[in-house]
């Protein structure tokens, strides 16, 4: 069985490039377009791993990962937000918020799958 | 045992030497480019071919060859031990075993799969000696929420080790009691020494999302690879030499000794266990389970050392049969199979006299005189087969006999004659056939020779049931007669269920045991008149311990019924509580009880007090009379 990824971004054209990046390192990809939207799909279980944008409308990232954190089928699941911004307090903010690690916008595909395989294991 | 078979001498040489190949290769693994250890394995590999071709083994030699020539590189330096080379060489081991043990289902195209990656394995570019590697000390501790926050500490040392070879070693002192503990986490801390050719922000760069939080330590040991080790301890060859001497003579009665011992050990590891179960100390439970854990492979292993395969008392057999066929003028067939079926060393002495009994009457009851076959429209030659194999936790031997199988109506007439049944009693086939195993029974009917002389089969069945065995008839007429002895593995500890009756505890040996089923209140209430329990739609009688025992004390309120079977009968045993299972071993009763054939014997408890185990195949027994007296009021 391959793992589940939850994508999260407002970005039509990132959601699609982490599909194709990811469905070719053979995993299974569920898309949400905000953070709302996100924690309802987390909310029905079966999610691996969780790859979010921090910027969005209706529910940013941070409230994302806070709630994502509260749910029992969320924990331990790694958490990995997209941050265009590298700047250290984003960073701090989004881990005490609960997440496990980032990768920095832009990315290079073999970058994105480099960090999935870290947090989840090939 | 055929002791002058080239070929299965050959065998236990191959077998020994794959143990030493595999033990060479897993030792390579950790000391790659060790000369002995190379040797050791081209040596084993070599002889294994050369001996194969000699004694016929034509696939194991071809297959081996191969291999062989790998190691003869590695040998003289032209390729490196590396570890795939390594692994492909284990998997060929165990393909030269399957070749050797079993050639008729090895699959082929398994071997030439094997033979393919080895080529592989060869032509990889050699592990030229590692460039300036590093060793490093890490010592890390973890946030105790990374688990809970997504970081899985298995994966970043699997990370580690994809940087170079790892020695992991876990720090576990922060572990809190079991109470204490929170299950998402991460106690552990963790110490590991890397070789590498990775700089120390490499290293850091496999902790990335967790450095800010974690405790990390990083030294650096030293500037090269540990040179070559000093070639092999001279112990080690050692070692190595005194793996190939395969087996050592001891007297029989160290091994009672170190029974009896054992033994011991059972019952003081079983007063442990019960002291650890009331206690809070997880070390002490720890320890526990970790005695007992080695005091069952000690006994498992200490009952190992005293088996003997059974081939050799059945070689005795052929004479027996070839001399006592001469002497009736008959002609008969002594078939075996089975032979290296493995029994207690004890157990197989005590079998010799009930086994030529039973092969007596075979040959002079069973079998027919030649012409009277040949009217019946058999061969004239008669056949004895005699067959042993395990079956679960017990030894099924059986003497089987084409001859003219017994006489019902001569077994009924006689045992109604010798007032063992009434006449007109319903009877099975396996019950009726029983009869013949009490005192004094016999059909023959002329006295011969050989057997007949008034001692019949009650001495078979008092020798069968002191090894707390059972015994077996079947019986076709025309066609032959089957007797199977059915014995347990060992006589000196069995696996038990501990339950309890009014005050007392009792074993019921777990061998017999096939389910407990809570007695409901309305089979209790119903039963009253009749004492059956619908097993999924079979009718299973049973017994009430407590009356049996005449238990004094109010029942439980919810009775336990453990169905227990002898042979092919069934019944259920009332009990007040089931404890659990129970390391039992038995101590057997006095003189004074011997004769008590409810109890086979007795076994002390952790807490120092005394069960007494039940004899499944007496209540077994009692439980059926019950059923035909009632069968017989109704």
């Amino acid at each position: 069985m391959s793992k589940t990824i939850l994508s999260v971004d407002d970005s039509a054209s990132i959601l699609q490039m982490v599909k194709l990046t990811l469905a070719g390192g053979g995993y299974s990809v569920v898309q949400a377009m905000n953070g709302a939207d996100g924690l309802a799909k987390a909310r029905g279980g079966g999610i691996d791993m969780v790859l979010t944008d921090l910027n969005m409308p209706v529910m940013n990232g941070l409230a994302m990962i806070r709630e994502l954190r509260k749910l029992p089928q969320c924990t331990g699941v790694p958490i990995i937000f997209l941050t265009t911004e590298s700047a250290a307090n984003m960073k701090q903010e989004a881990k005490a918020a609960g997440a496990t690690g980032w990768i920095t916008k832009p990315f290079r595909q073999d970058q994105l799958l480099a960090v999935v395989r870290k947090v989840l294991g090939a | 045992m055929s002791g002058n078979d080239p070929a299965q001498t050959y065998r236990q040489e191959a077998a020994d030497l794959l143990d030493q190949l595999e033990q060479a290769l897993l030792d390579l693994e950790h000391t790659p480019g060790d000369a002995d250890l190379i040797n050791t394995a081209f040596r084993a590999l070599h002889t294994i071919k050369g001996s194969g071709a000699m004694f016929g083994f034509d696939a194991v030699a071809a297959f081996t060859h191969h291999v062989e020539t790998a190691f003869d590189r590695v040998r003289k330096g032209e390729v490196a031990a590396s570890e795939p080379l390594i692994a492909v060489a284990l998997a060929a081991k165990d393909q030269i075993r399957r070749l050797i043990e079993r050639p008729d289902d090895v699959d082929g195209a398994e071997g030439a799969a094997i033979l393919d990656r080895l080529a592989a394995a060869l032509a990889a570019p050699a592990n030229t000696p590692p460039s300036a590697t590093t060793t490093w000390r890490l010592r890390f501790r973890l946030p105790r929420d990374a688990m809970a926050m997504g970081t899985n500490p298995l994966l970043l040392l699997d990370e580690l080790r994809s940087l170079g070879a790892c020695t992991v070693t876990a720090d576990t002192s922060a572990i809190p009691p079991l109470e204490m503990l929170d299950p998402t986490a991460c106690y552990v801390g963790w110490e590991v020494v890397l070789v590498t050719d990775q700089t120390r922000s490499a290293i850091e760069q496999v902790f990335l999302f967790v450095l800010d939080e974690m405790q990390l330590d990083i030294q650096q040991l030293s500037d090269r690879a540990p040179e070559a080790k000093p070639a092999a301890p001279p112990a080690h060859a050692d070692a190595a030499a005194a793996r190939t001497g395969s087996s050592i003579r001891v007297p029989a009665e160290r091994l009672d000794d170190l029974m009896d011992q054992v033994g011991e050990l059972v019952i003081a590891q079983s007063r442990l266990k019960q002291i650890a179960a009331s206690s809070r100390d997880i070390q002490v439970k720890a320890i526990a389970e970790e005695i007992e854990r080695l005091a069952l492979e000690l006994r498992d292993t200490t009952m190992g050392a005293r088996l003997v395969p059974i081939g050799q008392l059945f070689g005795r057999f052929r004479r027996l049969v070839h001399d006592l066929s001469h002497e009736l003028g008959k002609d008969i067939d002594l078939v075996l199979s089975g032979e290296d079926t493995e029994l207690d060393k004890t157990l197989i002495e005590r079998l010799a006299d009930p086994l030529i009994h039973l092969i007596r009457n075979a040959v002079d009851h069973g079998i027919e005189p030649p012409a009277q076959r040949e009217i019946a429209g058999k061969q004239g030659r008669g056949r004895i087969a005699l067959a042993a194999r395990h079956l679960g936790h017990e030894v099924l031997i059986s003497i089987g006999d084409d001859g003219g199988g017994l006489d019902r109506a001569l077994i009924r007439q006689r045992a109604e004659e010798q007032g063992l049944l009434a006449s007109g009693t319903y009877l099975g086939d396996g019950e009726l056939f029983q009869l013949i195993m009490q005192p004094g029974f016999s059909t023959a009917h002329e006295v011969t020779a050989v057997s007949g002389r008034g001692v019949g089969m009650d001495v078979v069945r008092r020798a069968i049931d002191s090894l707390r065995g059972n015994i077996d008839i079947a019986s076709q007429p025309g066609q032959g007669t089957e007797i199977t002895l059915r014995l347990p593995l060992t006589l000196a500890i069995i696996d038990g269920l501990l339950v309890r009756v009014g005050q007392g505890r009792y074993v019921i040996p777990l061998s017999a045991i096939e389910e407990c089923v809570e007695l409901s209140a309305e089979d209790d209430t119903r039963s009253r008149g009749h004492t059956f329990l619908n097993i999924r739609g079979s009718l299973v009688p049973f017994i009430r311990l407590r009356e049996v025992f005449a238990t004094g004390s109010e029942p439980d309120p919810f009775q336990k019924v453990v169905i227990v079977s002898a042979g092919e009968q069934r019944v259920g045993l009332v009990v007040d509580q089931v404890i659990g299972d129970h390391q039992t071993v038995i101590k057997s009763l006095s003189k004074l009880h011997a004769d008590l054939g409810a109890f086979s014997g007795a076994t002390i408890l952790g807490d120092g007090t005394v069960a007494l185990i039940l004899e499944v195949a007496h209540l077994v027994e009692h439980g059926q009379q019950h059923v035909d007296t009632r069968q017989a009021a109704e």
